[in-house]
């Protein structure tokens, strides 16, 4: 059969194009998190309102992503990991994802300030610009400690859930943030240890391109050290209790044994294996933040100290 | 087959069209729930409204009498006037 292929050259794209736009995994953390630290605070919301929070805390953070992809679609290009996103594959003009991404932008944040208030609408435009213009445009290309300094962009979401409720910022919602803040480097170096991305060639410094892998695994198992104090400085807080500290003991002794491992190994083994103790220790990360937010959730259930 | 035959791109244009019709909708009625739960709570509502506000008046100590005898007498009237 003879088809006429008149549009070949320009890809149209789907609705699922613009939805892919504002990273959906990476939102799906965002969402949680926010939720956790706005259903935990001391100050309830009515449950439609605090769905309306939630839900343009996630939007705000998906348009950051849109921005982020917008710079980023020469890296995304040359990466193959990223090459069929939206715009490396030209389904979504790269001016279309900036308008995307600043139309989102001004909506998530005044619907946030309309849904709860303006401080927590401020925080949210805050958090925007640092993942958009300090990550993206001014520290990925230029630092090994992109992923150390960016990864407070995703440690904000619980904070913001938090002002949604109270309004201000209090050592529970900055010890949420630390939560996050810490994990994200060994979560991220972890990846970057059995990934073997052509970071190099996408002009990206990552830490195991630019002080070699050794280097990286003793970043990994410092920062497991500098995490575990503050999961369980939380434990002791307000929002803490016996199940929460119970939890967080367990997992951060698991994290730090699997940091241990890490540190332990040479390349040489890491290759023999195909890397199967930094992937099974990825894998524990992801694990670990989950059970974390989960832990405060079920602890506020059960009643807090 | 024939004319019915498209091609792939109307279902992608399609699918655009209907998934910004649904999250406009959704929008929607994002908004109007928003505003029936602000109302219920009430809260932070007063606005300026060129008068003195009742709420800012200090307390009334001894209530005048009820003036619900007049309301029944001038309700009827006004509809009446108005048929």
């Amino acid at each position: 059969m003879a088809d006429i292929h008149a549009y070949d050259a320009a890809p149209e794209a789907e609705f699922g194009d613009y939805v892919a736009l504002l990273k959906p995994r990476v939102m799906s953390l965002v969402v949680f998190t926010a939720f956790v630290g706005l259903w935990i605070a001391p100050i309830d919301l009515h449950p439609f309102v605090a769905f309306c929070a939630v839900l343009f805390i996630a939007l705000g953070g998906g348009a950051s992503g849109a921005l982020n992809m917008w710079y980023d679609a020469d890296i995304d290009a040359v990466m193959r990991r990223t090459q069929s996103r939206p715009i490396p594959s030209g389904r979504v003009a790269p001016g279309e994802a900036l308008a995307v991404g600043l139309a989102l932008s001004g909506i998530a944040v005044m619907m946030l300030g309309l849904v709860a208030n303006w401080f927590a609408a401020a925080f949210l435009a805050f958090t925007i610009f640092f993942y958009a213009v300090v990550y993206t445009v001014w520290l990925k290309r230029s630092t090994p400690q992109n992923i150390v300094i960016g990864g407070a962009a995703g440690a904000f979401p619980p904070m913001i859930g938090w002002a949604c409720a109270t309004g201000g910022i209090s050592i529970e919602s900055l010890l949420m943030f630390a939560l996050i803040f810490f994990w994200t480097p060994p979560h991220f170096w972890a990846l970057a240890l059995f990934m073997k991305e052509d970071y190099h060639k996408a002009g990206v410094p990552m830490l195991t391109v630019t002080h070699g892998r050794p280097a990286t695994r003793r970043h990994i198992f410092a920062y497991t050290l500098v995490l575990a104090p503050f999961a369980l400085w939380l434990g002791l807080t307000s929002v803490g209790g016996p199940v929460y500290l119970a939890v967080a003991v367990v997992l951060n002794a698991l994290f730090i044994l699997g940091g241990w491992r890490i540190l332990r190994r040479d390349e040489a083994a890491a290759e023999a294996d195909h890397y199967a103790v930094e992937k099974r220790f990825f894998k524990l990360s992801l694990i670990y933040l989950f059970l974390h937010f989960l832990a405060l959730l079920v602890q506020h259930g059960m009643g807090a100290w | 087959m024939g004319l019915a035959n498209e091609h792939e791109i109307f279902r992608r244009r399609r699918s655009r069209n209907v998934g910004l019709a649904l999250v406009l909708v959704a929008f929607v009625a994002l908004v109007f729930g928003l505003t029936v739960v602000k109302v219920q709570q009430g809260d932070m509502m007063e606005g300026f409204d060129h008068q003195p506000r009742v709420s800012e008046l200090p307390r009334d100590p001894a209530p005048a009498a009820e003036p619900a005898a007049e309301v029944p007498t001038a309700a009827p009237t006004t509809t009446e006037a108005s048929q």
